[in-house]
């Protein structure tokens, strides 16, 4: 018998990608295109419905030029890294403390706990904000919000963030807490018995061990910050402190059906994604670098 | 013997108990509050509860509102989440698998296309999907919402990563020997061993579907069609003008956070979050 392993031709493969690329091309390329198209043009007849009556004509680089002294978009820009630079060393510092607390033997209550803390992730982004904005609003807050202003124009960032944390913590958690399991008995063992303390194990042995999970916990964590929208929309009817531009997405969102500047939002949705894809690009360059150290 | 007995380890188990606390608290407020009157929200005691039922007329108050909506809106939350979750587990299996177990043309530019799209922030692409779809009429239509999330790059990234991981290459050639053809071998023997895999996916996709609230915003204005987040969102942005619904927004707040918190609990043994983790490797 010849024992030469020849692959069969079929057309399989083929056919098993076929639906993922036909969602792929009609609701990835082809918006992604037409917002690429729109943010090109400008509408020569303003008011009517959405491009329905009016003619759109080729504007070159005007909207790109608009959008880039915008100093609303740059002041939300601002809003969001502020934001993000609050969340994403609370969110995977936290994960990270309480998977390690979770894998000291001994500890009491690590089922109930583990549980408690991965539920939040089960929360819509929308219906936690709606619980903390209760909890934050004077009316009703049971956490001191009639002395606490959770809306200054320094704690609204605070406030912001927190919801965002509360709801990421518990899913990072889980998944620092897997690779922890992948972690060899052995080493445990071996530590010990060197008289390793368990706080020494933590620092030496396990955050090294680690690295490569923590590095995704961050990458995740940077792209939900890129998207933050959610939390600030929702809280926006409670509060005067967030303007209905607070952060990109919600700017393009008011461009697009407020003022209905479609090309206007084109272009700023255009910016926006190449920067968002420039960021978690380093972003995962640096958890890939991490993975191999 | 130098075996050390350690004793219970009573700062890592309160500061656990102090994370707990930190997550079910807004949890408990919103359970407290909703056994509240109207009156009764904004002068009674906020942590304890109300025994004067409020519950219970707040609860009817909220199935009453505008024709009871609200359930109306669950059941497009589950309808959007369950098929969208099954649908987008489906396809992500079909490619994830073709891309482990085949060599065809293309597969390396598809499967770069694949790693940006997890990269992509998707929510940007929701105001264009609009747009495309306001074109050909769909806007405001179920499909609007459901379709454009059915396309899930990262659950195609999990599965190809589990159909490496977990269907042997040996066992296709044997089927193959067999004569059993590639579809069948696809449906019978890789589903089949991509099960505990697909269910993450799944779950995944469940919760994101589930939490995604731009997408359906943009997508339908018909109150009808809403899912429970953009529901209580607008439920809400009635309330900033009347005070007297903050009560039917938090009762219906408490009711969106319960089934999935026990869908949770009771699917939790199904997660494989070592396949997110990173610790399978394809």
């Amino acid at each position: 018998m010849a024992a030469t392993r020849r692959l069969r031709r079929t057309a399989l493969p083929y056919l098993l990608v076929l639906p993922a690329v036909v969602l792929f091309l009609l609701f990835v390329l082809v918006p992604g295109g037409y917002a690429l198209v729109l943010s090109f043009q400008a509408r020569k007849v303003s008011g009517g419905l959405l491009g329905s009556s009016t003619t759109q004509v080729f504007a070159g680089l005007d909207n790109y030029r608009a959008v880039l002294a915008d100093t609303e978009l740059w002041s939300g820009i601002g809003r969001m890294v502020l934001v993000g630079v609050i969340v994403i060393p609370a969110t995977v510092g936290l994960a990270l403390l309480f998977a390690l607390l979770l894998d000291v033997p001994r500890v009491r209550l690590a089922k109930v706990t583990r549980l408690a803390i991965f539920l939040p992730y089960a929360v819509p982004g929308v219906i936690a904000t709606l619980m903390w904005g209760f909890l934050y609003l004077p009316a009703t807050s049971p956490i001191g919000g009639d002395h606490v202003d959770f809306f200054s124009s320094v704690g609204v960032f605070f406030s912001v963030a927190n919801i965002s944390v509360w709801g990421a913590v518990g899913f990072n958690m889980i998944v620092l807490c897997t690779a922890l399991r992948s972690v060899p008995t052995e080493v445990h063992e071996a530590a010990r018995i060197d008289g390793c303390t368990e706080l020494g194990m933590a620092l030496r042995i396990k955050i090294p061990l680690l690295r490569p999970a923590i590095a995704m916990c961050a990458l995740f964590t940077v792209l939900g910050s890129l998207q933050l929208f959610n939390e600030p929309n929702t809280l926006k009817p409670l509060s005067n402190a967030i303007s209905s531009t607070w952060v990109p997405l919600m700017k393009i969102y008011d461009d697009a059906f407020v003022d209905s500047d479609l090309n206007h939002a084109a272009a700023t949705s255009v910016l926006f994604t190449a920067a968002a894809l420039l960021v978690s690009w380093v972003a995962s360059r640096f958890v890939q670098s991490r993975a191999a150290s | 013997m130098t075996v050390v007995r350690r004793r219970p380890a009573p700062l890592p188990t309160l500061l656990l108990v102090l994370g707990a606390l930190y997550c079910v608290v807004p949890t408990l407020w919103i359970l407290v509050a909703a056994t509240k009157s109207r009156t009764e929200l904004f002068s009674t005691s906020t942590y304890l509860p109300s025994f004067g039922g409020g519950l219970l007329s707040n609860l009817a108050d909220l199935s009453a509102y505008d024709g009871g909506i609200f359930w109306h809106w669950m059941l497009n939350s589950f309808g959007y989440a369950a098929i969208g979750g099954v649908a987008a587990s489906l396809v992500s299996a079909a490619a994830g698998y073709a891309l482990a177990m085949y060599r065809f043309r293309g597969r390396t530019l598809l499967f770069n296309v694949i790693l940006a799209g997890v990269l992509l922030p998707q929510i940007v692409l929701a105001i264009p999907q609009y747009l495309v779809l306001s074109k050909v009429g769909l806007a405001g239509s179920y499909l609007a919402v459901l379709l454009p999330q059915l396309f899930n790059p990262y659950g195609i990234y999990l599965c190809r990563i589990y159909a490496a991981a977990s269907v042997p290459q040996t066992l296709l050639e044997a089927g193959r020997l067999d004569g059993a053809g590639e579809f069948r071998l696809f449906a019978t023997v890789g589903l089949r061993l991509m099960t505990p895999g697909l269910v993450t996916v799944f779950l995944l996709q469940f919760i994101a579907i589930w939490n995604n609230f731009l997408l359906p915003f943009v997508m339908t204005s018909d109150d009808g069609k809403f899912p429970l987040t953009v529901g209580l969102y607008s439920l809400l942005r009635h309330g900033a003008a009347e005070a007297s619904l903050y009560s039917l927004v938090i009762t219906g707040t408490l009711l969106a956070v319960l089934p999935v918190i026990v869908l949770f609990l009771a699917l939790q043994r199904y997660w494989r979050l070592d396949l997110v983790s990173g610790a399978v490797r394809g």
